[in-house]
């Protein structure tokens, strides 16, 4: 071990440690999402004027944007904590990428749900075959596999090592099938709500709400994943306390 | 790892099902389309590229759960892995040992299926080039779905729902191809797509297929 | 060419079965593992193998220097007994296939497809296997299951002849083989206590 007493965030992946701080810390960061949530939403739907073009339709914008970033956003997260468990093999990681899968799911479920009643007023049809779209159900099939690899393996070790593999695997094929969609149908999705480039196309009164509630989507998204991690350190524990008295019989 | 290929390819004639099946999936598909769609000649025509390489897809999805499940039950695939050749090297002739006999027959069999279904002329050639150039990649992926699920029990049917999302990209680019080819627009920048696809899976995909079975032997 | 172990732990499905296993294997010798059913021989074989990695400690031996036999013979139903053993000889780049299918009493059989094999015969054959393998370590879990008593006289024939030309084997068997030389190790001091200092799952607790 290190004779540094500088603390790491390596000390985190420590499951006693990551329960001891998460103890306190999931309960601050769940009532602040709820806060943000509530907030973003209540703002964005009741105090935002209406689109001149798109009238009061827009406004499930604070809800679709939010979970779509956060869709995508809970597979990089995923990508990343498998990354970590295949190269330090910390388990606290693997069990956040399993417990951020049906969290980053849900997210892409709501985000193509708003998506078809935002679209059916506009476009005046549920569901086109527009790239960003099609990317979108793409992806939710890469979270369904994700998830259903994970729930299939019984020995926790070997799941959390294949579904690494598959996760990262499946996130070169991701970016390959967003740019497959691109190139098979230029759509009419319009361009990305967000934009740093000059010229933004919305304005502060819907930006404002809409920040808020992306930033409660994604503290809702973190709290998510922290309680799932508990539930998943503690049926490992059980499972631990069972081998041990397994052994000692 | 000649002895592998050839091994495996005699398998796959002795114990029947190996060449077969796949194809006649393949024709039962193009014939079941029509009689599902209608027999007016230009929806099929305007379909029939798109037809073609999901039932190539689905074809080859057939046989793939037993491309290394056979080998983990009968212990052959732990002898391999202490065997003086790679796995990745093993994984590696396994696909292509699944290609000779899956996705080449696919291929040569495309363009008669193509008439059945009514595909203009001038798509011929793209079609049997992008089949060409793009089932090799439908079997690399598939090795590695069959590698990620071979211990489990039943893990065909998850294997599928792994395996499918992967093969988007090849499908989009293969399919388009062939359409592009059919509307006498130029298709090479799909072909080429598609090409780099295979190439990139081809290259990589044995190592996370190898890495994949190395986890699910111990 | 000599097989050293020290410390070895290995586990089973994330369960820590043995640890502080040492043994030490040189050239012509055989070593027998005993030990009650579950104690953990196969798990050890299989660590030894390579097949999976151990929990602690270490395994020094020359590389390719490790034949292994399991429970499972490896063998293709519908390719006959020759076929079946010129592809693990070619797989290791070895001749001297109608060697072992001599040696092991298959020569009346050598054009028969596997699957018509009876399961004694089959078992032969799967152990004729390790003679084309050119490998200097037999590694044997239960290599007499199924085999009548001449064909376990035979075997351990086969197996002094390994040994006899410089060769080792490392066996987990119940029956005895006739092989006077080998050495015991009995596993049951080796079972692993409840607080394995790196078991799988005690970080959680």
């Amino acid at each position: 071990m290190t004779t540094t007493t500088r603390p790491s965030l390596w000390e985190y992946a420590n499951p006693v440690k990551f329960m001891r701080l998460t103890d306190w810390l999931l309960p601050l960061v769940g009532w602040a999402a709820a806060a943000l949530v509530l907030v973003g939403l209540v703002w964005g739907f009741f105090f935002t004027p209406d689109d001149f073009r798109q009238g009061s339709t827009v406004k499930i914008i604070f809800l679709h944007v939010p979970s779509a970033l956060m869709a995508i956003n809970a597979w990089i997260m995923m990508l990343a904590a498998s990354l970590v468990w295949l190269i330090r093999r910390h388990h606290v990681s693997a069990l956040a990428a399993r417990a951020a899968g049906p969290v980053g799911a849900v997210m892409t479920l709501i985000a193509l749900f708003t998506g078809a009643v935002w679209g059916q007023p506009m476009w005046g049809t549920w569901w086109a075959w527009d790239p960003r779209l099609t990317s979108f159900l793409i992806l939710f099939l890469f979270y369904l596999g994700y998830i259903a690899l994970w729930s299939a393996i019984e020995d926790p070790d070997t799941a959390a090592d294949l579904t690494a593999v598959l996760c990262i695997v499946g996130s070169v094929f991701a970016v390959l099938s967003r740019y497959a969609a691109i190139f098979w149908n230029q759509g009419l999705h319009q361009g990305a709500s967000l934009s740093v480039a000059p010229g933004t196309r919305m304005d502060w009164a819907y930006k404002a709400p809409l920040y808020v509630a992306m930033t409660g989507f994604g503290l809702l998204f973190l709290a998510l994943v922290l309680a799932g991690t508990r539930t998943e350190i503690r049926a490992r524990r059980m499972s631990a306390l069972m081998t041990r008295e397994r052994m000692q019989a | 790892m000649i002895a592998l290929l050839t091994r495996d390819l005699r398998l796959a004639i002795r114990a029947g099902g190996g060449f077969g099946l796949g194809l006649a999936f393949f024709l039962i598909l193009a014939v079941l389309v029509p009689l599902g769609v209608g027999p007016e000649g230009r929806v099929l025509a305007l379909i029939a590229p798109g037809i073609l390489w999901v039932g190539a897809l689905l074809a080859c999805l057939l046989s793939l759960d037993r491309m290394f499940a056979l080998d983990f039950e009968d212990g052959s695939l732990d002898l391999l892995a202490t065997a003086p050749i790679p796995l990745e090297g093993v994984v590696a002739i396994k696909a292509l040992a699944h290609w000779l006999t899956t996705g080449l027959p696919l291929v040569l069999a495309a363009p008669v299926l193509g008439i059945l279904l009514n595909l203009p002329g001038p798509a011929y050639g793209w079609l049997v080039l992008s089949l060409l150039l793009g089932t090799p990649a439908l079997s690399v992926i598939g090795a590695f779905g069959a590698a990620l699920t071979v211990g489990l029990k039943r893990g065909g049917l998850l294997m599928s729902l792994l395996v499918l999302p992967l093969y988007v990209p090849t499908l989009v680019f293969g399919a388009e191809a062939v359409s592009r080819g059919a509307q006498g627009l130029p298709a090479a920048t799909p072909l080429l797509l598609l090409a780099g696809i295979t190439a990139g899976s081809a290259a990589l995909l044995p190592f996370a297929a190898a890495h994949a079975l190395r986890i699910n032997l111990r | 060419m000599e097989l050293v172990v020290s410390d070895l732990a290995c586990a089973r499905g994330g369960i820590p079965l043995l640890e502080g296993v040492s043994l030490r294997l040189d050239a012509g010798a055989a070593l027998v593992l005993r030990g009650p059913n579950g104690c953990g021989k196969t798990t050890l074989l299989r660590t030894l193998a390579g097949l999976q990695p151990a929990l602690g400690g270490t395994i020094s031996c020359p590389p390719d220097a490790m034949a292994y036999a399991g429970h499972a013979d490896g063998l293709k139903a519908v390719l006959s007994v020759a076929e079946n053993l010129h592809f693990w000889a070619a797989i290791h780049g070895q001749t001297g296939v109608p060697e072992a299918i001599a040696a092991m009493n298959l020569t009346d059989l050598a054009d028969r497809q596997a699957q018509h094999l009876s399961a004694g015969q089959k078992r032969r054959l799967g152990l004729a296997r390790l003679m084309v393998t050119g490998r200097w370590l037999w590694v044997l879990d239960e290599p007499t299951v199924s085999l009548d008593a001449a064909s376990v006289a035979l075997f351990g024939s086969v197996v002094r002849a390994h040994l006899a030309g410089g060769g080792a084997a490392l066996m987990a068997t119940h029956i005895d083989l006739g092989l006077n030389e080998a050495q015991l190790l009995d596993l049951t001091p080796y079972r692993a206590r409840a607080h394995a200092p790196d078991g799988f799952d005690e970080a959680f607790l």
